[in-house]
């Protein structure tokens, strides 16, 4: 099976066009249950301008919020596919490219960390790639904000901290995120691996479609009731007080090592974008 | 009821001003988020003017989307203001009155805004396309090099805020979230 690299450029094109102006489904849906669950007037408020714009972004195709985000593109392809046609990082970074400054999105990436000079084209875009079984290529795009990005934290627990340690650092994060990073949030939290994989993992939780509950009951449970949890800080929509500081907690897990449990803890504002694309393999009789 | 509020802002306005007013601002308002701050306050210390008149100025901690064709300016809601706490002070006492933004700020700057009667505005974050609607001219006034993080003037109508800390410190963010904390051992609303 072939996939010509010039289809994923353009899935990645139309996709970041796509969600930094509509909010998926499930994200609205959280939303629109928050603002009837709210009970701080001030709250109340809030959630509607945030509905309102909402529709306003998607009406006009206008970028939701102005932190149109880095790109962040989690690949998984099927061992079966053969890509052609050229590179496929630069392809993506070329989609990339190419929505950004077709959408007007605003260029938020500096090409080094300390000398901070804007790239001027929003590339490159972090992509995470994992091999796996079929003829597809499945990619999972997402813009992150870095206000709430900014706001995220990892840490080695001891392996006697267990539940609840981890419970506690979730709250941890969450607490001191407050208002800067845009509340209401959705909390990935990624278990387990190394130190590294707990940071993506975390990432993948929330990429996850929000409410789509872990498939283990047992940490399905820890996400009710971190839930619960969090909504009792009383943070609140802008962090202005209220029910409603985090719309879901998604958590990720991976097996790890005797000695250690990585915990990390990705945030997101209430724009989280994005969205699945799969790319089917066509027959390849080259 | 939203107060409407012309800027720049004058001492009984600000005087008048509550932590919770909802308001609508119309007036001059200038944006500067991390580049630009930093680059201001390089220049207070060579000895240099400010790019923009300070006194009575009000900043707002944003940096818009590009304009699309026949539009006056993209989408600009607030960034994180507690990455300008380092230079607000330094700002308010040259004049600066107000600032828009979200999130908490230093107990520095909350200081410095009740010597110099300065008033904080939070902004709805990530409502980037409702907050642009407000903005009917822009225009770069210094350091276009920076891009989005550019200082633009942006003449603002019925500009949506809600003033989060006021000139005497009361501080919303610390008084509403202790209304709605729900504590661990009783599970009720406190």
């Amino acid at each position: 099976m072939k996939i010509h690299v010039d289809e994923i450029k353009e899935q990645v094109r139309k996709g970041f066009l796509r969600i930094n102006c509509r909010l998926g489904p499930d994200v609205e849906q959280a939303l629109e249950k928050a603002q009837t669950t709210e009970v701080s007037p001030i709250g109340i408020g809030v959630m509607g301008d945030i509905l309102e714009n909402m529709k306003l972004a998607a009406g006009s195709q206008s970028p939701i919020c102005q932190d149109t985000g880095m790109a962040v593109v989690f690949l998984r392809i099927g061992q079966d596919v053969r890509l052609t046609g050229g590179g496929l990082n630069e392809a993506i970074h070329q989609g990339v490219r190419e929505a950004y400054q077709e959408g007007y999105f605003r260029n938020s990436i500096v090409e080094d960390p300390l000398r901070r000079k804007n790239t001027g084209d929003n590339t490159p875009a972090v992509i995470h790639t994992e091999l796996t079984e079929g003829n597809d290529v499945e990619m999972i795009l997402t813009a992150k904000g870095f206000g709430s990005e900014n706001m995220s934290g990892l840490r080695m627990l001891k392996p006697s901290a267990g539940r609840q340690g981890v419970i506690d650092f979730v709250v941890d994060v969450v607490r001191q995120a407050g208002p800067n990073a845009c509340p209401p949030f959705f909390v990935g939290v990624g278990i387990g691996g190394t130190m590294e994989m707990s940071a993506i993992l975390a990432k993948k939780a929330l990429v996850r479609n929000a409410g789509e509950p872990n498939a283990d009951p047992y940490y399905h449970q820890m996400e009710e009731e971190l839930l619960e949890r969090l909504n009792g800080l009383g943070i609140g929509p802008m962090g202005l007080g209220g029910a409603n500081t985090v719309l879901s907690v998604q958590v990720e897990t991976y097996p790890t090592h005797i000695a250690g449990l990585p915990v990390a803890v990705n945030m997101c504002c209430h724009v989280n974008r994005h969205e699945k694309i799969v790319i089917k393999g066509e027959e390849d009789r080259g | 009821m939203d107060k409407v509020i012309t800027l720049p802002l004058d001492e009984n306005t600000v005087d008048a001003l509550k932590a919770g007013d909802r308001v609508r601002l119309s007036g001059v308002i200038y944006t500067a988020r991390d580049a630009a701050h930093q680059r201001m306050l390089e220049e207070l210390e060579e000895g240099k003017e400010l790019p923009i008149p300070i006194k009575g100025a009000t900043i707002y901690y944003a940096g818009p989307c590009p304009a699309k064709p026949g539009e006056v300016i993209g989408s600009v809601g607030p960034t994180t203001s507690g990455r300008m706490d380092a230079y607000a002070p330094t700002l308010m006492d040259l004049g600066l009155t107000a600032m828009i933004g979200k999130g908490d700020r230093s107990g520095e700057v909350t200081a410095a805004m009740i010597r110099n009667k300065a008033v904080y505005f939070g902004a709805v974050g990530g409502a980037g396309v409702l907050l642009k609607k407000a903005v009917i001219a822009s225009e770069v006034v210094a350091y276009p090099d920076l891009g989005a993080e550019a200082i633009r003037k942006l003449v603002v109508e019925d500009f949506p805020a809600i003033v989060v800390i006021d000139a005497t410190g009361n501080n919303l963010y610390e008084t509403e979230v202790k209304k709605y904390e729900k504590s661990l051992e009783d599970g009720q609303w406190e």
